[in-house]
């Protein structure tokens, strides 16, 4: 249902009074806006010298920046191609025929599903050296991320997989092909295009995650905006502390909607391909029909 | 295990903080989440922009910036909340982007055609949302809007990197011990997130066939 159903084409009366609504709206988001900007300005945030360090090369902002989201994307891409892989292992291997595969690799699944990914990481780093395992803060945030979000992507792999067709599955039986050739061949190049959007969310999803690796003492985006912080408060006191911030987040938020707006194109260009056409829209429980991308995912870390 | 028994009172404690800070983190978020998507279909602009603007944001922002920004930010426009409080705010405005996506798809899946009767029906914009798409749209929403906030009991773990006393943080604090305490103690802090998750995965399925509705 469009928003336009949810109210009358306004009349003159309407419109004055959605008018007098969009000037009080506009002048309350304006207000609000101004009080922040009054109160940042009242404790010096807004001096334009204390922004300038974001952009000074001498002072090896950007290129600490830049080293840290090169570190970050390198994580994200590792952990990315790995959780994908086995995610795709743990879905085929769910729905396999044989109980003793199909019950541990389920129980595999929910567990990684149930636990915060933060534990996860935790006890990759902090638990296994006592067993003899040690590993470097960097393998215990790719293991941590790849763990949880195998376990997620092979729900959103599965999903895909029971929701091509039916005939498609008995039509390739009667060709007479094996249930791995039913399973690579016809179910899963169709499921996976089928789950494309939903897929890509989830590797945004993984992407913010990266930055726990701040509470473990990575160097991705977060933690070397807080040692910069460190760094600058130890020599001149508390005055970029919240410029800092702001250049991480701002980094952030840029590449994740950059991402996002990757999967809405892959969105747009499934449904209308042929190849795709007739194809029902992604029906896993999470997901909802035509509206955007994002929400199939978990909203997690 | 004796080592288990021994802090079992921090365990209690750092528990019942998770799960206080879970409420209320998930009360907050609920709220502003529907007031959010009820502003994202109203007919005045700057609050469907400000909304919008609102989603965008934390959607994109990795919960761990939220959280340094409720800490080293509010106090830039003068507000400084304690600990248990920040971290609320931080936990449930975040959530809150995601609960407002979750409605939102469930008021675009609502048929057209109620709203179209409910105004034909003289109801103002208000009421149609609150008292005929709002109650259709959540029964739709019930299995994303569960799945986001078993995700925010989860994430109340990162409350942890911020020292709040919180079940993962007691995990960080105790991993001094010996190793094999410590798996009983990782095990003890995954058991108390499954005591947390799991019978809210059940409940909420429980409640999900309970509202459905047949279309």
């Amino acid at each position: 249902m469009s928003s336009l159903v949810l109210f009358d084409v306004p009349g003159p009366k309407a419109k004055r009074r959605q008018l007098i609504g969009t000037v009080v709206g506009g002048v309350l988001v304006l207000a609000l806006l101004a009080v922040i900007l009054w109160r940042l300005n009242g404790n010096g945030q807004l001096d334009p010298a204390r922004w300038a360090i974001l952009f000074d090369p001498a002072a090896g902002v950007p290129q600490a920046f830049g080293s840290a989201l090169l570190l970050t994307l390198r994580i994200a891409a590792v952990a990315m191609v790995t959780s994908t892989v086995l995610g795709l292992l743990l879905a085929v291997g769910r729905l396999s025929d044989h109980r003793w595969l199909r019950i541990p690799v389920t129980t595999v699944i929910e567990f990684f599903r149930a636990i915060p990914l933060l534990v996860v990481i935790f006890a990759l780093y902090f638990v296994l050296p006592g067993f003899g395992v040690s590993l470097s803060a960097f393998a215990a945030l790719v293991g941590g991320l790849t763990l949880y979000n195998m376990a997620v992507l092979a729900e959103i792999f599965r999903a895909g997989i029971l929701s091509v067709d039916k005939g498609q599955r008995e039509a390739a039986y009667a060709l007479g092909m094996r249930k791995t050739q039913v399973m690579t061949l016809v179910l899963l190049p169709q499921a996976i295009r089928r789950m494309l959007p939903v897929l890509i969310a989830q590797l945004v999803v993984l992407l913010k995650d990266t930055s726990l690796g701040f509470i473990i003492g990575v160097f991705e985006l977060l933690r070397q905006a807080r040692s910069l912080v460190e760094f600058f408060n130890s020599r001149f006191g508390d005055i970029y502390t919240f410029q800092l911030y702001v250049g991480a987040a701002v980094i952030y938020i840029v590449i994740n909607i950059a991402l996002s707006q990757v999967a809405k194109l892959v969105e747009k260009r499934t449904r209308s391909s042929a190849k795709a056409a007739g194809a029902a829209p992604p029906s896993l429980a999470t997901s909802t029909i035509g509206t955007g991308v994002q929400r199939g995912a978990e909203p997690s870390f | 295990m004796q080592f288990f028994l021994d802090n079992i009172d921090l365990f209690r404690d750092a528990f019942l903080n998770t799960l206080g800070l879970t409420f209320f983190a998930g009360v907050l978020a609920l709220v502003l989440g529907t007031v959010l998507a009820g502003m994202r279909v109203s007919p005045i602009a700057p609050l469907r922009g400000l909304a919008t603007t609102y989603v965008e944001i934390f959607r994109n922002t990795p919960l761990t910036v939220v959280f340094f920004f409720v800490i080293f930010g509010l106090p830039q426009i003068d507000t400084v909340l304690p600990f248990f409080a920040g971290a609320v705010v931080a936990v449930g405005t975040y959530t809150a982007a995601f609960v407002a996506e979750a409605i939102r798809s469930g008021i675009n899946s609502v048929a057209p055609g109620q709203a179209e009767a409910a105004r034909a029906l003289g109801l103002t914009f208000s009421q149609t949302l609150t008292t005929v798409v709002l109650p259709q749209a959540f029964r739709t929403v019930v299995p994303p809007l569960g799945s986001v906030l078993i995700a925010m009991a989860k994430n109340t773990s990162i409350a942890a990197g911020f020292s709040i006393s919180e079940v993962s943080s007691l995990l960080a604090r105790l991993t001094n011990a010996d190793p094999n305490d410590l798996l009983f103690i990782l095990l003890g802090v995954v058991l108390a997130y499954m005591v947390i998750t799991v019978p809210a995965a059940i409940a909420l399925n429980r409640i999900e066939h309970r509202v459905a509705i047949l279309r």
